[in-house]
């Protein structure tokens, strides 16, 4: 099953090799990972999204919680949360292409940011589900470049990763 | 008070403050800084080692038997792969060291310099943590945290990467008295509720067994878990990680469980009803086929400090995260307070059946009076030196017989490396372990094989007037290799045939030791008499015994706990 993992760490050096380390050396998966500094520099939250049995996903937490850098670890998926991840998505438009992919934008809620004679680059957010149906939705071949961050998340309401 | 020191200096007074007596270690470029500031020092004693690997070996076995962190230093490049083995030894099985290894200078990091390696990067997956000190400002404040990282929650190695430059620059001294880390908070006492489900467990067990592992040699728990299996009156065993820590010379001892585990062990871990896991892993040298072992029903409480190790291998039913020592003794205090168990009938049964399965003799073996049986000489040991002596062992066959044949009624006495299996231990091992006790008797057991990847440390006993006795069998093979291919490989023995070995009673005579070469049966109790007789001197005794003989019982790789092989008659 797939697991949004949510890790508070410390900003330092070497903190994401350890965690990137640990998932290789145990033969974990990585779906998408991100990672920034938080309100308090000091901090970085980073969010994986990975898949495997309760068992697997039970170990990776307490493996997780075992690296000295990480302050804390939650499986978002263990309760209700937003999940958004952002895509670049850059698009041939030429012709009859150009209004039909500015309509399909528009129904996905997305922006053109930047528009060649050729080209629109399209930026969309959403979960995972709604990124994968944009792409079906236009025509594979006129996709030139995709770039996605990688899902990221928080708790709804009162639950609230922090120190 | 605060002083303008260099690097250095601040790294030696760290080490003082930490109240190091020992540091075992090899100069290089990297580190002259610091050892120009070790020869200037007095609280610790530097022993120079003849080989990087032996360095962390021996301040690994220093540790173990002492339970302080073992120090040693190293230089960069080659200095820190040399470590490497050693790190990852005493990661496997959770020694608390603290290793200093020289870098290159800050602005030569990333510039293929000479002897530059990335040493954080290299050892980052064989530690329990790592730095790089980039300013001499956060030296004292990063061996501190080394210390406390290394010693607390599960222990491990801790490395800490000093540059040269940083080791040259001064800045205010200021070690700090205590640490607090946010991101680092081992857990000791367990959860009161646990306990009191897990008493609650115990005392309705019909068939109950204690299987104890190396956590309760780490966590100094040997008292507790003594009086626990003695006031229960259940049977327990140790791992090979744990042996000592229910003495041996007990009625309720069942011997070492697993792979090459007494079969009365492995019947009990299999056939419980209540199985009480104190510091231990379910390791698969010990569980066998974690499927197979699983099949049967019976309940689990496992009692460990690292919460990743419950429920890793097999599922079970009452987790207690917490320090070995803290959880027993709260489970003595409710203990105190409980009724006596519910079923004495019951477990008076479950003797019998016990004593039923250790009527199988499961270590019994043919004596000869023509070929020394290697059974024959660990037991000779054991009457020699009467049970009492500090043994360290190599990697092999020679392990498992030392394991069952030599009967530890302490802790801190068996000094092998259990988890990464790495030949080439024994002789730094028997330093570190002389080294921290210098009056006791130190024997290593090792083979030719596993003696031969560490030999140069001869000279370094010499040198520092150790004199562990070093009681090497001699059968002319790589006895375990050579086990597994006769009973995987239909007897190819691939590689498995020293040749040329050297005349090693010559051998350690030019290093400054005795050599004794034994080579028939009636003249191995003599040997080891005579040998350790001579306290003041490293002897060696080459015996040679008998090439053909194979460790019994045996659980075949993958195969259940209780499908043992009893001897060569079973194949």
């Amino acid at each position: 099953m797939r697991h949004i993992i949510s890790v508070l760490l410390e900003n330092e050096a070497g903190a994401l090799a350890r965690v990137v380390g640990l998932f290789a050396a145990r033969g974990y998966n990585i779906e998408t990972l991100n990672v920034a500094p938080t309100e308090d520099t000091t901090l970085s939250r980073m969010t994986i999204v990975t898949s495997g049995s309760d068992d697997v996903i039970e170990q990776i937490t307490k493996h997780l919680n075992r690296l000295i850098e990480v302050v804390k670890v939650v499986d978002l998926t263990d309760g209700y949360f937003v999940e958004r991840e952002m895509m670049l998505i850059k698009v041939r438009a030429v012709g009859k292409e150009r209004e039909e992919i500015k309509r399909t934008t528009d129904i996905f809620r997305g922006n053109i940011v930047d528009v060649t004679d050729r080209t629109y680059t399209v930026e969309l957010t959403g979960d995972k589900s709604k990124l994968d149906a944009f792409i079906e939705a236009i025509d594979r071949a006129t996709i030139l470049e995709t770039v996605r961050t990688g899902g990221s998340g928080i708790g709804r309401g009162e639950r609230i990763l922090k120190i | 008070m605060s002083l303008e020191m260099t690097g250095s200096d601040i790294l030696v007074r760290c080490l003082a403050d930490e109240g190091v007596e020992h540091v075992f270690g090899y100069p290089g470029g990297a580190v002259l800084y610091i050892y120009d500031a070790i020869y200037k020092q007095k609280s610790f004693q530097h022993i120079l080692v003849r080989h990087e690997q032996a360095a962390i070996h021996a301040a690994d076995a220093y540790s173990r038997s002492s339970g302080k962190v073992g120090v040693a230093i190293v230089t960069s490049g080659p200095g820190v792969t040399n470590a490497v083995t050693g790190l990852a030894t005493a990661y496997m099985d959770s020694v608390p060291i603290v290793v200093i290894s020289g870098q290159v200078s800050t602005h030569f990091i990333g510039q293929d310099a000479f002897q530059e390696c990335d040493a954080v990067g290299i050892t980052r997956p064989c530690v329990k943590h790592n730095f790089l000190v980039k300013d001499v400002k956060d030296l004292a404040l990063t061996i501190k945290k080394a210390f406390y990282i290394a010693s607390t929650g599960r222990p491990g190695p801790v490395l800490v990467d000093i540059p040269k430059d940083v080791s040259m620059l001064s800045c205010l001294y200021d070690y700090p008295r205590e640490i607090e880390m946010r991101s680092y908070k081992p857990i000791d006492k367990g959860h009161t509720g646990q306990i009191r489900k897990a008493v609650q467990m115990l005392l309705q067990a019909e068939r109950p067994m204690i299987y104890a592992g190396g956590g309760v040699i780490l966590a100094n728990a040997a008292p507790e878990l003594n009086h626990l299996v003695d006031r229960l009156g259940f049977p327990c065993t140790n791992t090979l990680m744990g042996l000592g820590g229910y003495r041996a010379s007990s009625d309720k001892y069942l011997g070492m469980p697993g792979m090459h585990g007494n079969y009365e062990a492995n019947m009990a871990m299999q056939n419980c009803d209540v199985l009480v896991a104190v510091g231990a892993r379910f390791d698969d040298r010990v569980i066998g086929n974690p499927d197979h072992f699983s099949s049967v029903s019976r309940k689990i409480i496992h009692i460990d400090i690292d919460p990743s190790s419950i429920s890793k291998r097999v599922k079970v039913d009452i987790p207690i995260v917490g320090n070995v020592k803290d959880v027993l003794q709260e489970l003595h205090t409710q203990l105190d307070a409980s009724q006596s168990w519910n079923n004495p009938q019951s477990l008076a049964s479950w003797w019998k059946q016990i004593n039923e399965w250790r009527k199988t003799d499961c270590l019994k073996f043919e004596t000869s009076d023509t070929v020394i049986k290697p059974q024959f000489v660990i037991q000779k040991l054991w009457e020699v030196t009467k049970g009492d002596a500090f043994i360290a062992s190599d990697v092999g066959q020679h392990q498992m017989w030392a394991a069952q044949y030599y009967r530890f009624d302490k802790p801190r006495r068996w000094f092998n490396s259990g988890g990464l299996g790495t030949m080439g231990v024994g002789l730094p091992y028997a330093m570190g372990v002389q080294m921290a006790n210098p009056d006791a008797t130190v024997a290593c057991i090792t083979g030719e094989g596993s003696v031969q990847m560490n030999i140069q440390e001869l000279a370094t006993c010499k040198q520092y007037h150790l004199t562990p006795k070093v009681v090497m069998m001699n059968n002319g093979v790589l006895g375990m290799v050579r086990q597994w291919q006769r009973l995987d490989y239909e007897s190819r023995y691939s590689e498995s045939y020293v040749d040329s070995l050297p005349d090693f009673t010559k051998l350690v005579e030019s290093y400054g030791h005795v050599g004794i070469k034994v080579e028939k049966p009636g003249d191995v109790e003599g040997a080891l008499k005579e040998a350790f007789a001579m306290k003041d001197k490293l002897v060696f005794l080459n015996i040679l015994t008998d090439p053909t003989e194979n460790v019994w019982p045996m659980v075949k790789a993958g195969k259940g706990l209780t499908e043992m092989l009893l001897g060569s008659e079973d194949l």
